[in-house]
């Protein structure tokens, strides 16, 4: 590919006009129509956001793209070391886990062997067979709906060829948290098109955890990434979402949402480690009730960046939300966030709140901040803080002047300013996996799960 | 004999921020001898516990300070711990998200690391955490929670000497540990210093009442004004503070600035 207009999205469309044939052969059903809405509105002035677009302050997402990515069009298997990378199962817990090799999903034995009744994990393509019509009711959706739907988010519809689906019939509880691992294991630079739709029907309620690794090192890879959730009325869903690749790594992500009446959207997203992340979550509290708490960090260091955005939308009355999104950022690290509640006329007792606090470790580190809340309702209580600073030297002494040496408090300190992010993990093994994740990564120890042998690129030694 | 001293503070500078605070300290302290330290507000006392304990606020600007033979101001804080100095803070500092078992077992180990010691096993930690929270009657409560956040001052101060029990330092610096306390805490945490000494340790205390020296009684009295230590006596030194306040002292010293 070419990138000849100075312009990244130039050189996907090129690639898309040239193999159409091969990309819709090649694709789920539902992919196909959402893949030819999506080419029409990427038509000319269309461009990836750049620096200084509005809420992309920091981030560059056509350089991102820029590149020259081979994307997988014909779909030959990844290599990826399955039996590896199921050492990501969690301790103390079976997860039902499923693997996604590039942007081919895969489940494994056990999955298959112990789905729960009414739960369904699999790929768009066989959910075709089972449940057909299913994704195509919802799929875009929200995603591409919108008339200022970005730009990276049509492109992830004009390249995704399948996807994941998560569905939870009515009144079901999964009580065993779901595990989905995202695999890079690649030969040349490779873009993956991960395209993820999760349906959970009134009264249904499931967990989900979502991890990021790359097995290769020294090739850049790029996940393009899009999330859709639909939350009927008083289904709940807690949604972690776990980064641990590498510099080589880059991470393009919206999540968008719809939660229903007396539904309840938990997300914990952190980044522990990987080149340029930028996530997006939009929230539509839509209906009376509808409650989202959305836990976010970040634990960068070298060139790292990393940059979440939050549209927090507050439709109907009696909504409740909040944020808390937390950074430290060591190195030459760069970190931003963008946080919007906006509430509506008719959002009446709306309760809304936001918080965002980094610690920079380093002069070098910079962090780029920006609350933001639109209220047109008379009827709230709404807040929003944000701090950015450095460790607390006071605290820093003492634990010294008691002996601790200053590395070992530093890195107290710095699990100590996350502990309440882990803490609103609602399921308490995987809140104690990432308090554990949380210490190694900062400790320096890079091995992105515990004994895990996947041997998932470490970033080279870069401890904050 | 040189061995015998604990600690030898020579003509010690030091400054904040660019202002010279301590103007020439001297000081020499023997194992199993407690001295007192007590001065006007501002005179500097927090300043040289600060100092000796290497807060990186302060800057040395002349002098020096040897500990049972070593340079003092050349090691790192941790190891001028690991090598026996505990200052108990004037203002302990609240840890919110570091709980007092994590932050003790830190402490501990990362003394017996530099003693080439092996850590301490977790049951013989938690052995010792509890004798040693006896020593000051410390709550089991307070012992699981966060350092010092949400800690009244008085119970602030228990869990500095707390700490000083379980780190079992050569030097000890209280700084102002009986304010803050009420009169039977006051008891018991000058009846906990006092079962932890020896003959072959020794205490600063730092204090503007008497009272305190009721209990832990002084073999020696300095009076600190304007970064000097510009009187010592013995015990009834202090009495006489008590009695006439600093007035006489602050005017000898003025004069005696005036002529120069
Ligand atoms: N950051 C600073 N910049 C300038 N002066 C400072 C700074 N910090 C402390 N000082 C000054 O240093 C002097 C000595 O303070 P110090 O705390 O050592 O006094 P102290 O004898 O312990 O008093 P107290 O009895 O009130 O505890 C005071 O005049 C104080 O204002
Ligand atoms: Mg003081």
């Amino acid at each position: 590919m070419m990138n000849s207009s100075n312009n990244a999205l130039q050189q996907y469309l090129e690639l898309h006009d040239a193999h159409r044939e091969a990309i819709d052969a090649h694709s789920a059903a539902p992919m196909r129509a959402l893949r030819s809405r999506a080419r029409l509105r990427l038509e000319p002035p269309a461009r990836l956001p750049r620096k200084a677009d509005e809420g992309y302050a920091r981030t560059d997402i056509d350089a991102i793209f820029a590149p020259d990515f081979g994307i997988n069009i014909m779909r030959v298997p990844a290599p990826v070391d399955i039996a590896a990378s199921l050492r990501c199962d969690i301790p103390n817990i079976s997860t039902l886990m499923a693997v996604v090799a590039g942007d081919e999903f895969r489940p494994t034995d056990t999955l298959v062997r112990n789905m729960p009744a009414g739960v369904t994990l699999t790929s768009f393509s066989e959910a075709e067979k089972t449940m057909p019509g299913l994704v195509a009711g919802y799929l875009g959706r929200l995603a591409d709906a919108d008339e200022g739907a970005d730009t990276a988010t049509l492109l992830n519809s004009l390249l995704a060829q399948d996807g994941v689906l998560l569905h939870v019939s009515a009144g079901t509880v999964c009580t065993k948290p779901l595990q989905l691992v995202n695999i890079f294991n690649a030969g040349i630079p490779t873009l993956a098109a991960r395209r993820v739709l999760i349906v959970l029907e009134p009264g249904a309620s499931a967990s989900l955890l979502v991890c990021d690794h790359t097995q290769s090192r020294g090739i850049a890879c790029l996940a393009s990434e899009v999330t859709e959730i639909f939350l009927g009325n008083g289904a709940r869903l807690d949604y972690c979402h776990l980064e641990e690749s590498n510099p080589d790594t880059s991470r393009v992500a919206s999540l968008h949402a719809s939660v229903g009446a007396d539904a309840t959207l938990d997300i914990n997203g952190s980044t522990l480690s990987g080149g340029r992340t930028r996530n997006s979550y939009t929230v539509h509290l839509d209906h009376p009730g509808a409650q989202a708490r959305i836990a976010g960090m970040a634990i960068a260091s070298g060139t790292q960046h990393t940059d979440n955005n939050t549209f927090i939308h507050h439709h109907a009355p009696h909504c409740t939300s909040s944020q808390l999104f937390k950074y430290i950022l060591d190195g030459s690290a760069s970190g931003a966030f963008r946080g919007l509640i906006r509430v509506d006329q008719d959002a009446a007792f709306t309760e809304a709140y936001q918080t965002n606090r980094n610690l920079l470790a380093s002069e070098q580190a910079t962090m780029h901040t920006e609350p933001q809340l639109e209220i047109y309702c008379d009827e709230v209580k709404c807040g929003h803080g944000a701090t950015t600073g450095q460790l607390d030297q006071a605290a820093m002494f003492y634990m010294r002047s008691r002996g601790i040496p200053q590395a070992q408090a530093r890195m107290m300190l710095m699990q100590a300013f996350m502990a309440d992010v882990v803490d609103t993990i609602a399921i308490p093994s995987l809140r104690d996996r990432l308090r554990m994740l949380v210490e190694r990564r900062l400790n320096g120890q890079q091995t992105a799960c515990g004994d895990c042998a996947a041997a998932c690129a470490p970033a080279p030694s870069t401890q904050p | 004999m040189q061995q015998d001293i604990l600690l030898k503070v020579t003509d010690l500078h030091a400054a904040i921020d660019g202002r010279e605070i301590l103007k020439g300290i001297d000081l020499e302290i023997h194992p199993g001898e407690v001295h007192a330290i007590m001065g006007p507000n501002g005179s500097g006392k927090s300043t040289l516990s600060g100092v000796l304990a290497g807060d990186p606020r302060y800057t040395v600007t002349a002098g020096s300070a040897t500990f049972h033979g070593v340079d003092l101001l050349a090691l790192a804080p941790e190891n001028r711990s690991h090598e026996g100095l505990f200052l108990s803070f004037q203002y302990p500092v609240e840890i919110p998200g570091v709980s007092m078992v994590n932050f003790m077992r830190a402490a501990v180990n990362a003394k017996r690391e530099y003693l080439g010691e092996p850590p301490l096993s977790a049951s013989d930690f938690l052995k010792l955490m509890r004798n040693k929270r006896a020593v000051v009657e410390l709550d089991n409560k307070l012992a699981s929670r966060s350092v010092n956040e949400g800690f009244s001052g008085g119970e602030k101060k228990r869990n500095e000497i707390f700490q000083m029990a379980m780190l079992e330092p050569r030097l000890s610096i209280l700084d102002e540990t009986d304010s803050g306390l009420d009169i039977d805490a006051l008891r018991i945490v000058a009846s906990g210093v006092n079962k932890l000494k020896t003959q072959h340790n020794a205490t600063i205390v730092i204090t503007h009442y008497q009272r305190l020296l009721d209990y832990i009684r002084p073999d020696f009295v300095h009076i600190l004004y304007k970064g000097r230590i510009v009187h010592s006596g013995g015990p009834e030194l202090a009495l006489e503070l008590e009695e006439k306040g600093y007035d006489w002292i602050k005017q000898q010293v003025d004069n005696d600035e005036q002529q120069q």
